[in-house]
Parts: C-alpha cells; structure tokens; sequence
C-alpha cells in the first residue's frame, strides 16, 4: 500500500479525503460514520452563532451530471456546536474542519473565537456559499475588500487554529481575490464552493423546482472547473489547498492533487456512490499508486507537467 | 452500497382520484407506475408551498398507487384543497423496503395512521403466499384507517384497540401482539418446525419502541419504520442521522430491521429538528 497521508497547514491526514462541508455533517455520529467508512477528515456543516433556519423543501435535486442545492446553510448555533465537538472529540480519530459563516462581515469575528474554544484542527470561512443572496446580499468572495476583511477578522480571533478561506468560482478573477485574502493572512484555501447559482424547471408545472428558486451547482459537470481553479490559486499563492468540486473517484481526486491540492474535498460523490465512497475511493488511488509507482502520495501534489 | 438513482427530479402527476377516509384523511390516487415496495416512501411536492416526505398507502404494481394523508400542517392541508387533476410533484420511491419470504406469517401492529403504509404491506405479503394479523391501534372508532380494505385481504385478521374502547379492545394495541405471540407459541410447542413469523410495526415510536421489547424478549423477528426529519430523502443532507450509529434513516430505513434500530440511543427516545436540534419524544 501506498503511504496515502498528508500534512495540511501542520495537521497529519491518514488520507487526503475531507467531508466536504454542507454534506452530512450536522451531528458527531455522522463524522464518526464518515471516517469509519475511510475518509481522512471531516468538515462540519457551517456553524452559526444563532440559529439560522435555512430553506423550505425542495433544497437539493440531482442528476447524473451535477446537484442543484439551496439548503440556505441552517444550523442551531454555538450551543448545538459545542455539544457535537464534545462528542466527537470522545472517539476522535482523525481531524475535523470546522467551517464557520455570518451574515455580516463583522460578525465573522465572534462566531470565529467561539469556535476556536473548541479546538478544531482547522477552522474553514464560508464567504462563498451563493444560495442566501436573497438574505446576505452577494457573498464576501466575491469582493477582494470584503474576503480579506473577513480573513483578518477571524485570522484576529483564534489564535494559532489555522485558517482556510473556501472560496466562490462565480467571480471575474479568483486569483486576484485568492491573493488579497492571502496577503490578510490566509492559512489556506478550499476551492471552490459550488457554482452558479443555477435554475432547474419543472415542465408540467412550469415552476422553479427548489425553494429558492436558484441553488449552487455541483457534481460531475464543475470537476473542470474546480481543477483549474485549483491550480491556478495553488501557483498564485503557493498556499495549500483542499480541492473540492465534482470528484466522484479516485482518479478525479489524484487530478485535483496534481492541479495542487493537498486535501481533496468529497461531498456530492456521495450522493452519487453513497457514504461508502471514501473507501471506495482511497482504494481506488491506492491501486493507481500501486500501478504507477507512486510510493508516496503525497509526492504528486502540484506535479501537473507544465 | 447506498447507490441513489442518479436522478431524483420530480414528475408532476394529475390527481386521479380523492377518497375521504375521515374527516382529516384523504386518499389520494396517482395513475403512474411508482416502482415502490411497502416501506419505502417519496417526497411530495406542492411548489411554493412545501415538499415532505410521505409513506405509500398502496402501490398496485401495475400503474396505480395511493397516498392518505393526514392534514395536519400547511402543506397537506393545503393537499386536502386540491382537486381531482391538479398536479402534485412525486420524486422516489426512496429508502429500504420491509423484507419477509414468501409463505411468512406476517404480524402487522400499525399505530394511528401506520395502518396505510401496512395495508401495503398486507396486500404485497398476501399475494406471495403469506398469512397476515394485522393488528390496529386508533385513540377512537373515527380515527381507525383502513379497517374495511383490511377486512376484505385474504389470509388476513383484523384486530383492533382503541384507547375508548369504542371499537375492538379497550387500550394499547401491544397486548394484542403479546398474546398472538402467547397463543402461537401454546400452538407450536407440539409441533416440530414453527412456520416463521415476522412482526411489522409502523406508528409512533414509542410504541414501535414497546413492540420491539416485546419481540426482543420473546426472540420473534421485527421490523420498524423509523420516522426522522428528512430534507433530501437520498443520504445528503444529513438531517436524519442516528445517533451514535450515524447512518441515515432515508437510505438505511425507514424500514429496518428492530435489532438495527435498538443500536441507536435515539429510538424511541429522541429525534432532532430542521436545524439539527434533539428533542426528546
């Protein structure tokens, strides 16, 4: 077997799969039943200080191509959190993201420090996610001011706990955004949070089929996308990166580490495949290794010939 | 392996037919082959309003199923507005189905409104050979389901409780199970092989609770339909998560085996809100 871990921002990872946020991911049984069926580590769904409620059904429909969600990001809020940490650092096995959101910029601050008591390995801003622009306004990485406010906000508030930006592809020039928020002091980056928003229509009765009317896409149809994405962020900042978009296999995750990620984060592959597919797909890249002489994975992170 | 149907779009369905069980139950029939088995369940759809997940009152197998549905909040009262050819959105059949052989003897303990969903379940099992007692359980007479459709299954008997006693026995449904079980056993102990028995429970969970206990002592196999907030119904979402098993009750269940359920801290104790919030039953 090929040695599959990795480091991300000084945290050791059995394996470069991450529980992409918004996926599973509301309660500790959940992440311990994410890392029991092989991924290497965890992301929470976002955290909020309060409750935030989220949108009324249809959240989520998909296809064989891509995955249309406007869930609108509900939680319970900080108490919620501090439970399910308690509990999932009892049978702690393997890191957790804690990926934290508001609805103002200056806000980021409190939600960040709270978070930060309860240890996460590493803590994840949503800046990005485009389904609570009716509620927020167009998201903050969207804007290179507001993205690197925010990172300077929360980077003030915890301490050593590293910071990762997860960034939005529906802008003019990621890397422009990419490089402002890692002058703010960014640990790190997750590209890219789902694209779009997107419209699905229901024929027959000729209405927007989710709730909100439009939702992020992703899925199969944005690994393109995501890959660039990654690694043209990954040259610009020579920051690490999880890369998350479309990745269903082991193959599509082995590309997103050559583009320059170092974690790759899975989350629709698991409509697609099931909670299974972290195995799944660690056996996958492990036979790859096997077959093309990769002793350690870790040495084809950012190898794209170019 | 929980491979969802890589394609959970809706399809919009003219409503064929409304059948008024009681004053707050109607049936709702859909001309369309649903593909389902008893157990498993769909998201119905009213746009704009709201989407929810909802047993299958029957399935014929040959194009026709129904769904009976309580109005109780906006959007199924707003489905009891709705007329004979006004479109719903169906998208499923999601989930696990209840499992038994054919030629089983299949004990049915439906609480409230589980009797649909195990009329179903009746229909399927009698038609593969199978011996049903279907035991029912209802606060009072008009709140009973499906008693006349039952009556007329083959290899089918009714038993009913009601907590009046308006009809059949006065109280819980459960000690119907408990002396059916008492009697089967009497009757097996002078013969060599007992035909096997399985025991269906839909309803709440704190009586789906007491039927597993009382299975689990008397060591006769059961199935439970587990109920938890749903938002995708396909293994997403992740609001129907078990605690401290983690699986997701929308692809590992609803119908599971009880010993699965029994795993979990949360049967019959608590369940969690839209926001991932518990609560105890």
């Amino acid at each position: 077997m090929a040695d599959l871990s990795v480091t991300f921002c000084g945290v050791e990872f059995r394996n470069p799969l991450v529980l992409a946020s918004g996926v599973l991911g509301i309660t500790a049984s959940s992440f311990h039943h994410v890392i029991e069926s092989g991924a290497g580590g965890v992301t929470t769904k976002s955290l909020w200080l309060t409750e935030h409620k989220g949108h009324p059904n249809p959240v989520m429909i998909a296809n064989e191509h891509y995955m249309l969600n406007a869930v609108g990001v509900p939680d319970a809020g900080i108490e919620k959190a501090k439970m399910e940490m308690a509990e999932y650092n009892k049978r702690k096995r393997a890191p957790i993201i804690a990926n934290i959101i508001a609805g103002r910029k200056a806000d980021y601050g409190e939600i960040a420090e709270e978070i930060a008591k309860l240890h996460p390995d590493i803590i994840e801003v949503n800046i990005s996610c485009p389904n609570v622009e009716d509620e927020f306004g167009k998201p903050f990485a969207c804007s290179r001011d507001d993205a690197s406010e925010v990172c300077r906000e929360v980077k003030k508030r915890v301490g050593r706990v590293p910071v990762i930006v997860k960034l939005s592809p529906n802008v003019t020039s990621i890397v422009e955004i990419a490089k402002a928020v890692a002058n703010a002091g960014a640990d790190g980056f997750c590209c890219i949070n789902t694209v779009g928003p997107g419209l699905a229509i229901d024929l027959e009765s000729r209405e927007p089929i989710l709730a909100n009317r439009v939702g992020g896409i992703s899925g199969p149809a944005i690994k393109p996308l995501a890959i660039r994405i990654v690694h043209e962020v990954s040259r610009a900042t020579k920051l690490p990166i999880i890369g998350t978009g479309g990745v269903t296999n082991g193959r599509d995750a082995l590309e997103m580490m050559m583009a320059g990620a170092t974690l790759v984060g899975v989350g629709t592959a698991v409509y697609y495949r099931g909670v299974e597919v972290f195995g799944l797909m660690t056996k996958e890249m492990d036979e790859w290794c096997r077959v093309n002489k990769v002793k350690k994975m870790r040495d084809l992170i950012g190898s794209m010939h170019s | 392996m929980n491979v969802a149907k890589h394609d959970t779009f809706p399809v919009t369905l003219p409503i064929k037919k409304i059948i008024r069980e009681t004053p707050h139950v109607k049936t709702f029939v859909f001309a369309y082959d649903l593909k389902s088995r008893p157990g498993q369940f769909i998201n119905i759809w009213i746009p704009r309003v709201d989407e929810k997940p909802m047993s299958i009152a029957y399935d014929s197998g040959k194009g026709e199923f129904w769904l009976t549905i309580f109005a109780v909040g906006d959007m199924t009262k707003k489905l009891h507005e709705m007329k004979v050819g006004d479109r719903v959105g169906i998208r499923g059949p999601f989930g696990k189905a209840f499992q038994y052989e054919p030629g089983d003897h299949v004990i049915t303990v439906g609480g409230g409104y589980g009797a649909a969903p195990l009329y179903n379940l009746a229909m399927e099992a009698t038609s593969q050979k199978c011996t049903v007692d279907f035991i029912v359980g209802a606060r009072s007479s008009e709140h009973l389901l499906y008693t006349d459709r039952v009556k007329k299954i083959r290899n089918t008997k009714l038993h009913i409780a009601t907590d009046d006693g308006s009809v059949g026995v006065k109280g819980y449904n459960t000690p119907i199970l408990e002396k059916l079980i008492a009697d089967m056993k009497k009757t097996a102990a002078g013969k060599k092989k007992l035909k096997k028995t399985i025991v269906f429970a839909v309803g709440p969970e704190v009586m789906m609770k007491r039927v597993s206990d009382i299975c689990f002592k008397e060591k006769v196999a059961c199935q439970v339909s587990v109920e938890r907030y749903m938002k995708c119904g396909f293994g997403v979402c992740g609001n129907c998560c078990l605690d401290d098993t983690g699986i997701t009750v929308c692809t590992e269940g609803p119908a599971m085996d009880h010993k699965k359920a029994r795993k979990s801290v949360d049967f019959g104790v608590a369940h969690r809100d839209a926001v991932g919030r518990k609560h105890a039953y």
